[in-house]
C-alpha cells in the first residue's frame, strides 16, 4: 500500500500545484478589485467570501453575485477566475483518472492487493505456480475441499478463468513470473502458513528453478514438483523435492496395473477420482498384439510398463532414428490404413495413440477401429479443451496429463496414507482385491468414495483420547459406529492403520487403538464428518462404547449418583 | 544546478518568510498583522507540501511531516480569523488575534524546522 501512495502523490503533484494556483489567484483578485454594496458605498470583498465565492464557481455550482451585486470590473475578472478554476479541476480529475487507468499503476495496485491478501491468509495454504490443466484442477479440487491456494501464473488470460470460477474459497492470483524469486516472495514463501510449493508449469526448467529456490528460502516446505522427462526428474530428486510428478510414468504405472491386477486398478481409480464424476466401472485391457503409435516420452513410458507385464508391442513411429524406436518398429504416424496394416492391426488386441497431437491421435483411432472393431483403445489427450471429441469418439481409456498430475497432488496433499496403502497392497493378489473392491462397492452410492485419514491425538480426536485415558479402551469398530443409531456402522471400509512405521492392510473391527495411530478410511461422501463428530464428542462416542446415555451437566450427575447409591 | 530543487528551496523559505512576516508585530494588535500575508502564508505552505509529495526517503517524510504542521496552524488560524470576524460579531479583539497570531506562530516553528532539514540535508551533500 504505502507503494501505491507514494505513486499516487508523486503523479499528483503538479496537477495539486495548478488547482492550488488557479485558486489563490482568483481569490486574491476577488479581493484587490474594488466594488459597491447595497447602498452604492465603496466595498472590497473579503477573503472569506472570496474564498466562498470561488468554491462554488470552481466546482460550477455558481450560486449568484453574493453579498452584494458585482461590478462589472469583478464581473471580468470572476469569468477569468470561473475558465481558470474549472480548467484546473478538470485536469487535475482527468489526471487522477488517467492515473487509475494507466496499466504500470494498475499493477502495482494488483501486487499491493494481491500480497495484502496473502499476508492476511491465517490457515494452512499452498502456493501452486503455473495454472494450466493441471493447475486448475489441483486449485479447484482443493477449494472444494476447502484447502488454501495462492496462484501464480505467468499468463493473464489463464487468471481470468481462475477469476470467473465461483470457488468456495477466495484463491488469490498473481500474473507474475515464478523464477523471479520476489513473486514467490510476495506470493508466501516464507508466509508462516505456507504448507508447501507445487511447480506445475509446462517446463521443466521453470519447474526446476521454482524448486531450488523454495528449497533455498524455505527449507521446511513441501515440494512438489511436475517433471516430464527423467533427466530433470534427477535434477529434482538431488537436492531433495519431496514428490516428482511425471505424467507418463505415472499413467503407464497405472496401466500396467490394469492388466496386472484390475480389481486394484479400479480401488485406486475410485479412490482418486475427482468428487463430481459419475462412479465408472471399467473394462480390462486384453493382452495380446498391441500397437503403440508414437514413440515419444509418453510411447516409451508406456511400452516399458507393459513389457514388464508380457504384454507384445509393435511400434508405430514416423521419426524411428530420432526417437531410438526398437528395429522392428513400422515407419509412419499411423494415421493412414497402409500403416496399420503393416503394424498388424487385423490381429491386434489394442492400440496406443501416444503422439503429441490430438487430431492424429484422434484419427489413428477412428481408422484403427475401421480396420478392426475389436480394438481396445487407449489415447493420449493433450490439450484438456478436447474433452468433448474424445468423449464422442468413444476411447476405452484416455490419458490426459493434466488430470493425472492434478489429481496425483490432491491425493498426496488430502491423503498422504493413500500411497502407502497402494504400496501394500501392491503384494497382495488379486482375490484379496476382489474382495476388498466388492466391499467397498458394499458401502458406496453412485458417486466415487471419499478417502480419509485420521490421526488419533489430543488435536484431532479429542474424545477417543480421553476415552482412552479414562474409561475403556476402544476398537476400531467403535470409530465407525454410526452416531446416531448404534446397531448400524457408517458406509466405510478401513483400509490402512498405520502405528509407528508399521502398517496394517484392512485392519478389523475389533483392532485396539492406541494414540498416535493413523487410519486411511475410504467410504460414501458424508461418512467422514459423521466419524470427525464421533472421535470429537466424549458424549457421542461414550454413548457409542458403553450404551447409556451419562448425564453432562452438574446436577443432573449429581441426581443420578444418589440414585446409584 | 537542478531547477526542481531551486524551486524547492524557494517554496520552503518563502512559506518561512511570509509566516515569518505575518507574525512579527504585537501579538493582540490586528494593524501590525496583515490579512495579505497570511493569505499568501497559507498558499506557499500548501504549494511547499505538495512539493514535498513523493519523496520516498526518510528526510523527505520528514519535510512532508513539519509542512504538513505548518498547514494545520495555519488552516486553523485562518478558521479562527474567518469565524470571529464573520461568522460571530466578535470582530478581531486582541482576544481574538492573538490566539491567531499564536497559531500562525506554531507554523513559523514547523517552518523554521523544515528549513532546517533542508540546510542540514543541504550542507551533509556538498556539491
Amino acid at each position: 500500500m504505502q507503494n501505491v501512495i507514494y505513486l499516487l502523490l508523486r503523479r499528483m503533484r503538479l496537477p495539486l500545484i495548478v488547482v492550488i494556483l488557479a485558486y489563490a489567484v482568483s481569490i486574491l483578485g476577488l479581493v484587490l478589485i474594488p466594488g459597491v454594496d447595497d447602498q452604492g458605498n465603496p466595498w472590497r470583498m473579503d477573503f472569506f467570501h472570496a474564498f466562498y465565492f470561488v468554491s462554488f464557481t470552481g466546482s460550477t455550482i455558481g450560486y449568484g453575485e453574493i453579498p452584494y451585486e458585482f461590478t462589472d470590473a469583478q464581473r471580468f475578472w470572476t469569468m477569468i477566475a470561473m475558465y481558470t478554476t474549472v480548467i484546473a479541476w478538470l485536469y487535475a480529475i482527468g489526471a487522477l483518472f488517467t492515473l487509475f487507468q494507466d496499466a504500470g499503476f494498475r499493477q502495482v495496485l494488483r501486487y499491493t492487493l494481491f500480497t495484502r491478501q496473502v499476508r492476511a491468509i491465517n490457515e494452512r495454504f499452498y502456493l501452486v505456480c503455473g495454472l494450466g490443466d493441471a493447475g486448475e484442477l489441483l486449485v479447484r479440487e482443493l477449494a472444494e475441499r476447502h484447502i488454501r491456494c495462492v496462484v501464480v501464473e505467468k499468463k493473464e488470460e489463464n487468471l481470468l478463468a481462475l477469476a470467473l470460477e465461483d470457488l468456495p474459497v477466495h484463491v488469490p492470483a498473481l500474473c507474475g513470473d515464478a523464477l523471479d524469486s520476489s513473486v514467490l516472495l510476495a506470493a508466501g514463501l516464507k508466509h508462516r502458513h505456507c504448507a508447501g510449493v507445487i511447480a506445475l508449469t509446462d517446463n521443466d526448467h521453470i519447474n526446476l528453478t521454482i524448486a531450488i529456490t523454495s528449497k533455498l528460502l524455505a527449507p521446511d516446505l513441501q515440494v512438489i514438483c511436475r517433471s516430464e522427462s527423467h533427466d530433470s526428474e534427477a535434477n529434482m530428486a538431488s537436492f531433495g523435492t519431496d514428490h516428482i510428478i511425471n505424467p507418463y510414468d505415472t499413467f503407464a504405472e497405472r496401466f500396467a496395473m490394469m492388466f496386472q491386477s484390475p480389481s486394484m486398478y479400479l480401488l485406486y481409480e475410485w479412490m482418486t477420482s475427482l468428487r463430481e464424476t459419475p462412479l465408472t466401472d471399467f473394462s480390462s485391457p486384453p493382452r495380446g498384439e498391441w500397437i503403440l503409435c508414437g514413440f515419444g516420452r509418453f510411447g516409451k513410458a508406456v511400452q516399458k510398463s507393459i513389457t514388464f507385464e508380457a504384454v507384445r508391442t509393435t511400434v508405430v513411429e514416423s521419426d524411428i532414428e530420432g526417437t531410438r524406436a526398437p528395429e522392428s518398429a513400422v515407419a509412419g504416424r499411423g494415421t493412414e490404413a497402409i500403416t496399420l496394416y503393416e503394424a498388424n492391426v487385423e490381429n491386434a488386441a489394442g492400440i496406443i495413440a501416444g503422439t503429441d497431437d490430438d487430431a492424429n491421435n484422434l484419427s489413428i483411432i477412428m481408422t484403427a477401429l475401421d480396420l478392426n472393431p475389436e480394438l481396445f483403445t487407449v489415447a493420449r489427450q493433450n490439450l484438456r479443451g478436447n474433452d468433448a471429441i474424445y468423449k464422442a469418439a468413444d476411447i476405452d481409456l484416455t490419458m490426459q496429463p493434466g488430470t493425472i498430475i492434478g489429481r496425483r497432488i490432491v491425493d498426496l496433499l488430502t491423503t498422504p496414507l493413500l500411497s502407502d496403502f497402494l504400496n501394500l497392497a501392491r503384494q497382495e493378489n488379486e482375490t484379496w482385491a476382489n474382495i476388498l473392491v466388492s466391499r467397498v462397492a458394499g458401502v458406496l452410492s453412485d458417486r466415487p468414495p471419499d478417502s480419509w485419514t485420521i490421526t488419533i491425538s489430543r488435536g484431532e480426536t479429542p474424545a477417543v483420547i480421553e476415552m482412552l485415558e479414562k474409561v475403556c479402551a476402544i476398537s476400531l469398530g467403535m470409530l465407525y459406529t454410526d452416531p446416531r443409531d448404534v446397531t448400524l456402522a457408517l458406509p466405510c471400509v478401513p483400509l490402512l492403520l498405520k502405528r509407528r512405521h508399521e502398517g496394517i492392510l484392512v485392519p478389523g473391527n475389533d483392532t485396539m487403538l492406541q494414540p498416535d495411530d493413523q487410519l486411511l478410511f475410504c467410504g460414501r461422501q458424508g461418512a467422514e464428518e459423521h466419524m470427525r463428530w464421533t472421535s470429537k464428542n466424549f458424549n457421542a462416542l461414550n454413548y457409542i462404547c458403553t450404551g447409556r446415555d451419562n448425564p453432562t451437566g452438574y446436577i443432573w450427575r449429581r441426581l443420578s449418583k444418589n440414585e446409584a447409591g | 544546478m537542478n531547477l526542481e530543487k531551486v524551486f524547492f528551496a524557494f517554496f520552503i523559505v518563502l512559506a518561512l518568510t511570509l509566516n515569518f512576516g505575518f507574525f512579527i508585530g504585537d501579538l493582540d494588535d490586528p494593524n501590525h498583522h496583515n490579512v495579505y500575508e497570511l493569505f499568501a502564508a497559507l498558499v506557499v505552505s500548501l504549494i511547499a507540501t505538495i512539493m514535498k509529495f513523493g519523496d520516498r526517503a526518510h528526510i523527505g517524510a520528514v519535510l512532508l511531516a513539519t509542512s504538513l504542521v505548518a498547514d494545520l496552524q495555519l488552516i486553523a488560524a485562518v478558521i479562527v480569523w474567518g469565524i470571529f470576524v464573520h461568522a460571530t460579531d466578535t470582530g478581531l479583539t486582541p482576544m481574538v488575534m492573538s490566539s491567531i497570531v499564536s497559531l500562525s506562530g506554531g507554523a513559523l516553528l514547523a517552518n523554521v524546522t523544515s528549513v532546517i532539514i533542508l540546510v542540514t540535508e543541504t550542507v551533509m551533500f556538498r556539491r
